[in-house]
């Protein structure tokens, strides 16, 4: 890979630690065990489920929060406060900026991640007392969920790349909403007709479509996720990603910087 | 090789929540810039100074025109790595400190490993930071970080310096330190590209300045040129209702103000003159040498253009450039 | 071409092809799921819990159960399994949710009823669903009504429904077939008008497209039945007054009993059959249908795109 992105990755990474982002982990850490010691008390059979369903979801929500709010200011807070002139007039391309950026805060949630999934599964150790075979589709969830964050940053950038980051932060909220529901909404445009139908229909194929990455009530209960899901996800949370990051790499290259 | 050609660039703004309108910051521009000269580039607050150098750095795009820089496109990404720039009132990634932004900003040039961290050290020493290196930015006063900045425009060894304001927010200590700088930078051959509202700094420093005001390129010159034209005239000041036939025909460009006359004749003239004072019996107040500076030729630039046109009219020095005065 | 046209334009191109990729793989993600997803939204079945994690935005949440609902129903109705064990959960949790969404309930009344194909074959949680519905909107003469027409139809339970819609009947606001249904109840009387009447309040008090379209079938079927009984009594009078069978319609209408060729609303002929039966030309056209059929022949149900 273009070594600049790779430095730019780096250096969003950095920021994002140095502004002490990583902290968050700690709320989680006391989230998590204070659940787990809980559920362990009361112990009506469903430890590992509570556990499951607290942990990822706070996993997600964690990070769809930390997503957005880093995500909304990546391209716009180094506009209005013009660290980027120093960039740009450097043998970097605004193109490579973007995808340098998105690098950046996809690595942050991925190291978020992976200490908050070690959480999860210290607390499963700690209410179950051993891992059993179902708890490997944990880790399924899991990694739907770091998808889940590709396209939520991917979505980020892009509208920070043209709107101030308290409208971004509206509008990626607003299409992490929509698209939690984009399944009903699929469902909804499939079964109106006429005008309606049609616009339902473009919404469903635009927002993006959280549901299908969404297995932790399912893993939860310890089924199986079929593996041709996994790999429509992965293709499918690839392709959204880059579909954004596109558009935002279009819309800046025409940016005049304030 | 020109270091820079500008080609009727053109910059306007949409204004204007509602109802946009255009707002011209910068009418077509041509100018040339040639390797190894300093050129200031002067004007008042809102000129487009920092126009020119943003759409120059390829940091918002022209309305029209084009420009070249050292003989390449501006959206060429080779010339970024021979050019430098300090942005106008800098402001570096706060979460570094100055040491590591250095750092992060030779990666990005494309500067070798080898070697990097010496540069950087010794780009630190040359703006007088070494001793707060290891601070993060956030804690940087405003002039501290005007040295970050000067410190990365020069950090790869760039053949072209572009410098917006490089003095202000200086202590004088600073402003001194920023003067030797540009100069050391010159005696290596370098072109420097600077904008100032302060008329000395350019006067010390350049070899030529622009003069722009109100988006539009009024004047063009060397500044020996400047600074040695008007020198060896005098300035005769005596008490007379009316200009002296015979001072006239010496050449004397003459006001009369009041009961005084103000008269300015060539410096060879300046007894022949006194003679006519004394044979007309008119009492001399004061006979001083004419320090002319570039402070004349730039506040009558900033004249309406029609005045600014007619001063022109008699102004041989900047023939060459006439054109790119947006005449 | 610049450096930055380049940049543009294979931006421009991944742009395009990742928006198809996208479209193509949701298509894909869709069929790998389609059920899966209603079985999911379904994980968590205690309604009183959802009410609590929907933080107050119940409205937003019932919706949202409705629609899977419907759609829910949709799906399983066109893939032909019959299996509709998820539509009396979700009905519960959308009225729960919100116990005044009528289209909810009236969904509940036609489809929770029938045997499977064409219902969930569970009566009673049908008329759980209509008493909860009824407590919680004691002035909705719809509900009364579908209480009274679940009683009628799926149970037989003359009396029960008579009293249905004699209470709906009694509301400030109410359907002006609703006394005249409670009466009919009560004699058992005219058992086809009795029955259109039924189906064309339903039709008449419904948006539904579903609903609707269920309605409009069982009022043609009625209309079958209705045709096929009064042609067969036409026979039976030929018998009578010739002693022997008629060979054809037109023998029927030489003898004045008849004008003209009688016609199924689809508009074919009926055709009369050895021992003066009367069948309908094509059996499989009109569902819901009990009589014209050939012998032994099952009422044909609707096929599986009828609903979409
Ligand atoms: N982003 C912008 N939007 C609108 N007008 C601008 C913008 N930037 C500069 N201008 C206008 O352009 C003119 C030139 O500004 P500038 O180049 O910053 O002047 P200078 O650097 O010489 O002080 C000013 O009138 C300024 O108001
Ligand atoms: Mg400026």
């Amino acid at each position: 890979m273009n070594s600049r992105i790779g430095y730019i990755a780096f250096n969003t990474f950095r920021e994002a630690v140095r502004d002490r982002v990583l902290y968050n982990l700690i709320a989680f850490a006391l989230l998590l065990s204070g659940a787990a010691i809980l559920v362990g008390e009361i112990s009506i059979d469903i430890e590992r489920l509570v556990v499951v369903n607290l942990g990822l979801t706070a996993v997600s929500l964690f990070g769809v929060v930390i997503a957005i709010f880093i995500g909304i200011g990546l391209v716009s807070k180094e506009i209005d406060k013009r660290t980027l002139y120093t960039v740009l007039s450097r043998p970097v391309r605004r193109w490579e900026f973007v995808v340098g950026k998105f690098f950046g805060l996809t690595g942050t949630l991925v190291v978020n991640t992976f200490f908050m999934a070690l959480g999860v599964f210290l607390a499963l150790l700690y209410v179950a007392h051993k891992f059993e075979k179902m708890d490997g589709w944990v880790l399924v969830a899991l990694y739907f969920i770091v998808l889940q964050f590709l396209m939520v940053c991917a979505l980020a950038l892009f509208f920070s790349s043209f709107s101030t980051p308290l409208m971004s932060a509206v509008f990626t909220f607003a299409l992490f909403v929509i698209g939690s529901l984009a399944e009903d909404l699929r469902g909804f445009a499939r079964i109106t007709h006429g005008l309606a139908g049609w616009i339902a229909t473009a919404v469903a194929y635009v927002v993006p479509n959280f549901s299908a990455l969404n297995v932790i009530s399912q893993v939860a209960h310890g089924d199986a996720v079929p593996g041709r899901l996994i790999l429509y996800n992965s293709v499918y949370a690839l392709l959204y990603s880059t579909m954004a990051i596109s558009g935002a790499v279009l819309i800046f290259q025409r940016r005049n910087l304030k | 090789m020109a270091a820079i050609e500008i080609l009727d660039l053109e910059k306007s703004y949409l204004v204007g929540f509602w109802r946009k309108r255009q707002k011209l910051a910068l009418r077509p521009l041509r100018l040339t810039i040639e390797e190894g000269e300093v050129f200031g580039f002067l004007g008042p607050n809102g000129a487009g100074k920092t126009t020119t150098l943003k759409l120059l750095m390829g940091l918002v795009f022209p309305t029209a025109g084009t420009a070249r820089i050292l003989g390449k496109n501006l959206d060429d990404p080779e010339v970024k790595s021979q050019v430098g720039f300090l942005p106008e009132q800098p402001y570096f990634y706060d979460h570094l400190s100055a040491r590591e932004l250095l750092n992060y900003y030779g990666q990005l040039s494309g500067m070798p490993a080898k070697g990097r961290s010496a540069r950087v050290e010794q780009m630190l020493a040359r703006v007088g930071l070494s001793d707060s290196a290891g601070l993060q930015l956030r804690k940087f006063s405003k002039g501290m970080l005007q040295r970050v900045g000067l410190a990365q425009a020069i950090l790869h060894d760039p053949k072209l310096v572009f410098l917006d304001e490089p003095m202000s927010g200086l202590d004088p200590m600073g402003r001194r330190e920023v003067r030797d700088l540009i100069q050391q930078l010159r005696n290596e051959g370098k072109t420097v590209f600077f904008s100032t509202h302060i008329l000395s700094d350019a006067e010390a420093l350049c070899d030529r300045v622009g003069i722009i005001h109100q988006g539009e390129l009024r004047g063009v010159g060397a500044v020996a040129d400047l600074t040695s034209e008007t020198r060896g005239k005098v300035e005769i000041i005596f008490y007379s209702q009316t200009v002296p036939v015979g001072l006239t025909s010496l050449g004397a460009e003459a006001r009369v103000s009041g009961d005084m006359v103000n008269a300015v004749v060539p410096e060879e003239q300046q007894d022949a003159a006194l003679e006519v004072l004394r044979r007309e019996r008119l009492r001399l107040i004061s006979l001083t040498p004419v320090r002319s500076s570039l402070e004349e030729y730039y506040i009558q630039k900033l004249q309406p253009a029609e005045a600014g046109d007619d001063a022109r009219a008699d102004d041989s020095r900047d023939k060459e450039n006439r054109k790119g005065a947006g005449v | 071409m610049t450096a930055a046209w380049r940049v543009n334009l294979a931006a421009a191109v991944v742009l395009l092809f990742s928006m198809a990729g996208v479209a193509a793989m949701l298509d894909a993600i869709d069929r790998t799921r389609s059920g899966n997803a209603a079985e999911e939204s379904l994980y968590l079945r205690s309604p009183k819990m959802l009410r609590r994690l929907s933080l107050g935005y119940t409205g937003l949440l019932a919706d949202i159960y409705w629609t899977r609902a419907v759609q829910y129903f949709g799906e399983q109705h066109h893939s032909g399994t019959g299996d509709f064990r998820l539509l009396a959960p979700l009905l519960e949790i959308t009225t729960e949710l919100d116990p005044k969404l009528l289209p909810a309930y009236q969904f509940g009344a036609t489809f929770l009823a029938p045997k499977p194909p064409n219902g969930a074959g569970l009566p009673g949680s049908a008329l759980a669903l209509m008493r909860y519905g009824i407590e919680h909107n004691p002035d909705q003469w719809r509900l009364y009504y579908n209480l009274g027409f679940l009683y009628y139809t799926e149970l037989k339970d003359y009396a029960h429904a008579a009293q249905a819609f004699a209470q709906g009947a009694q509301l400030p606001v109410t359907n002006e077939f609703m006394p005249i249904l409670a009466a009919r109840m009560a004699q058992h009387a005219g058992e086809f008008d009795t029955a259109r009447m039924l189906w064309f309040t339903t039709y008449q008090s419904t948006k539904e497209s579903q609903i609707r379209e269920n309605a409009v079938e069982h009022l043609l079927a009625l209309q079958v039945d209705e045709d096929v009984t009064r042609l067969e009594q036409v026979v039976e009078k030929y018998r009578l007054q010739t002693g022997r069978w008629p060979g054809s319609m037109s023998d029927l209408e030489r003898a004045g009993l008849i004008h003209g060729t009688p016609t199924d609303p689809k508009g074919h002929p009926y055709r009369l059959m050895a021992e003066g039966r009367i069948e309908v030309q094509d059996p499989q056209n009109i569902y819901f249908i009990t009589k014209g059929l050939p012998p032994g022949a099952a009422p044909p149900q609707p096929p599986r795109q009828a609903s979409k």
